[in-house]
């Protein structure tokens, strides 16, 4: 039996390893895959190989079923600007409708579910109204308690649902829990957010890659108004810098294989096109106070994907290989192992998100309540 | 684990179990059929949690696909279990077919294709023709290729339902069955093994070439169905008919433009194969 899901990580780093497999091999693979989220990764990862027959249909139906999930969440995002169309801030793609919308590498084969967007704190009563007035969506649970706990503590709306195309869309105004240490410039994320290139799959454009507090939009390459013209993505540096975040500094690194690999993917490509992206990454995320979590993304990108990044950056933290630990836990059924770790760090995700007082305030009415509905 | 494979039509599977009772059963029934080496579609059968393994036992159904609030059922219905972590894995993995939520059976090369809502009766018709002439292709979904139109079987077992199950025992004396479940979300349960020929031909696919939409308990009637509401219809039919995009639309719109369809309604078996060889006579 394979143990963990380092056959997985080893088919994205080099499609090559797959040849040894056999059918044993190849089952284990394709259900982690799955069971991780990357199979449409994988499949584009694997187009130019040989693998058996019964394979290359599974991956087949992958690059399908990730084309179909690219034209959904372009589609959602073109929605959600016509029901925004007379809000006049900024609207930020962020995650992978973002790395779509730019022709990332990041953005190949992946897996996309919720619409996420960025829109300046003050305005999500604007835009909420919007939302829910124009564009059809509708709050997904009516719960006082929750309700205020995401509009005091989180970094984001309680989550919307459309009420005919069942897609949710998350709206934040900022990239961390309010309650988390770091306390990223949203303000900033906002200022240095640019216009995703017209050019699929030609990345972003010259000139963007340097993200300063309140540099405005880039002027070149406006797409047409009726296509996400009012849309914006985080500037290159934001962009891993958020990536980084999500995977290091919040959440119990469920997910976490395909939120590395987005690391992977967003820092070869801008690395590859702007010499210095490393030394204004390290900049950037010192000023949003998420180096440590940029930094540790980065040694986990480089350990587990071989991702080409800078001699001082690499080097080895006694808690990294948890991380590893913890990020390969899954077996060739598909199911997650290593419980302890598992609840190690889904412990330590609470302890992130809030101090230890509002913690145990959290915990017990949550038990409360979950006891009154017995 | 204990695991089981199974080649249905185009489609493998691999199930594993947390126990060895449900991966016996499933190969009693499914003897007959292919054993794939690489599966399409992982199911498993797993225990909702460590107390459930042991006391009062229930079966929580996971796989490569799965749905977030599906409620456990109890070990006794494990076998009905397997079947619908099997369709779930179909109606939301499978993309290499335009995927129809119908039962059909072949005749002379041309398939007979029936829908319709839990209770319509579409199962239990198409095990019924199967004993009578017409090759079983499949009770839960129809498969048309993208191409050519064609209609590919998915013979798995049949899921025969309250009524149909005393009925089934009385058509078809020689049939295997497998045990009863009562009283299971869906009624009561007992699933048949389909004719030889439905296993052995599984890799045949057939025309098109006639649509019903059955339905069970009123007086004997034919309406036509016409193009436009049969698209409407086979829409919400099909579960992989957004996610093909333009080939589901172009495979959706030839099957609706070239097929006849009608709705019948009859309220015994003998009645609706009657109506069903006439509209075969006359429209095929």
């Amino acid at each position: 039996m394979i143990g963990d899901a380092m056959v997985l990580v080893a088919a994205l780093r080099d499609p090559a390893t797959t040849r040894a497999l056999d059918a044993h091999g190849w089952t284990a693979l394709i259900a982690m895959a799955r069971a991780e989220q990357l199979i449409g990764t994988l499949a584009h990862r694997l187009s130019a190989e040989p693998v058996p027959t019964q394979v290359s249909e599974i991956l087949d139906d992958a690059r399908s079923n990730a084309e179909h999930q690219k034209r959904s969440a372009l589609w959602e995002a073109d929605c959600a600007t016509r029901a925004l169309a007379d809000y006049d801030g900024k609207v930020v793609l962020l995650k992978g409708t973002a790395y779509v919308a730019a022709g990332l590498r990041a953005g190949e084969g992946r897996h996309i579910g919720d619409l996420d967007i960025l829109v300046a704190r003050e305005d999500l009563p604007v835009v909420e109204a919007f939302l829910l007035e124009k564009g059809g969506w509708e709050w997904v649970k009516e719960d006082a308690y929750d309700d205020a706990y995401y509009r005091d503590h989180m970094h984001e709306l309680p989550p919307l649902i459309h009420k005919d195309r069942d897609r949710m869309i998350d709206v934040h105004h900022t990239i961390l829990p309010l309650t988390a240490g770091p306390r990223p410039d949203a303000w900033g994320l906002l200022g240095a957010s640019v216009k995703p290139s017209p050019l699929q799959g030609g990345g972003l454009g010259e000139g963007e890659s340097t993200a300063s507090v309140g540099q405005l939009d880039s002027p070149p390459s406006q797409p047409s108004p009726q296509k996400r013209g009012g849309l914006y993505i985080l500037s290159p540096t934001d962009m891993a810098i958020h990536c980084a975040a999500h995977l290091i500094a919040d959440g119990d690194l469920a997910g976490g294989l395909r939120n590395l690999w987005d690391m992977h993917c967003l820092l070869t490509e801008f690395s590859t096109t702007d010499s210095d992206y490393f030394a204004t990454l390290q900049q950037r995320a010192t000023h949003h106070q998420l180096w440590p979590a940029v930094h540790r993304a980065a040694r986990l990108a480089h350990e587990l994907y071989g991702t080409d990044i800078p001699k001082e950056w690499q080097g080895w933290y006694r808690q990294d290989k948890w991380f590893i630990r913890r990020l390969t836990a899954r077996d060739g059924w598909g199911r997650p192992t290593r419980k302890f770790t598992r609840l190690i760090f889904y412990v330590r995700s609470h302890w992130l998100r809030m101090p230890p007082a509002m913690l145990a305030r959290h915990l017990f009415t949550k038990w409360r309540k979950a006891k009154d509905k017995i | 684990m204990h695991e089981f494979r199974v080649q249905v039509g185009p489609a493998a599977f691999r199930i594993g179990s947390r126990w060895r009772q449900p991966v016996e059963q499933l190969a009693a029934l499914y003897a007959d059929y292919p054993k794939p080496e690489i599966p399409d579609f992982t199911v498993r059968l797993d225990a909702p949690s460590l107390l459930r393994r042991f006391l009062r036992k229930s079966v929580a159904i996971n796989g490569d696909f799965m749905l977030p609030d599906a409620v456990p059922l109890p070990f006794g219905q494990a076998l009905l279990a397997a079947e619908m972590g099997m369709n779930l894995q179909m109606a939301l993995g499978w993309r290499r077919h335009l995927l129809l939520h119908a039962s059909a059976v072949e005749r002379e090369g041309r398939a007979l294709i029936m829908t319709g809502a839990s209770g319509s009766g579409k199962s239990t018709l198409s095990a019924l023709l199967g004993q009578r002439g017409w090759r079983f292709m499949g009770d839960e979904f129809v498969l048309l290729d993208l191409d050519s139109g064609a209609a590919t079987p998915f013979p798995r077992m049949i899921s025969l339902k309250n009524e149909a199950i005393a009925a089934m025992q009385v058509a078809a004396p020689a049939a295997r069955f497998g045990p009863l479940m009562t009283a299971t979300p869906k009624g009561d349960i007992m699933h048949m093994v389909p004719p030889v020929a439905a296993i052995t031909r599984m890799a045949e696919s057939a025309q098109p070439a006639l649509l019903l939409f059955p339905s069970f308990g009123h007086l004997p009637a034919v309406r036509e169905v016409a193009p436009g509401e049969n698209f409407m219809r086979m829409t919400q039919a099909s579960t992989n008919y957004v996610a093909l995009g333009e080939a589901g639309f172009r495979a959706m719109t030839r099957f609706v433009k070239s097929v006849p369809a009608r709705a019948i309604d009859y309220q015994t078996g003998d009645e609706a194969i009657a109506l069903v060889e006439r509209l075969w006579e006359r429209l095929v």
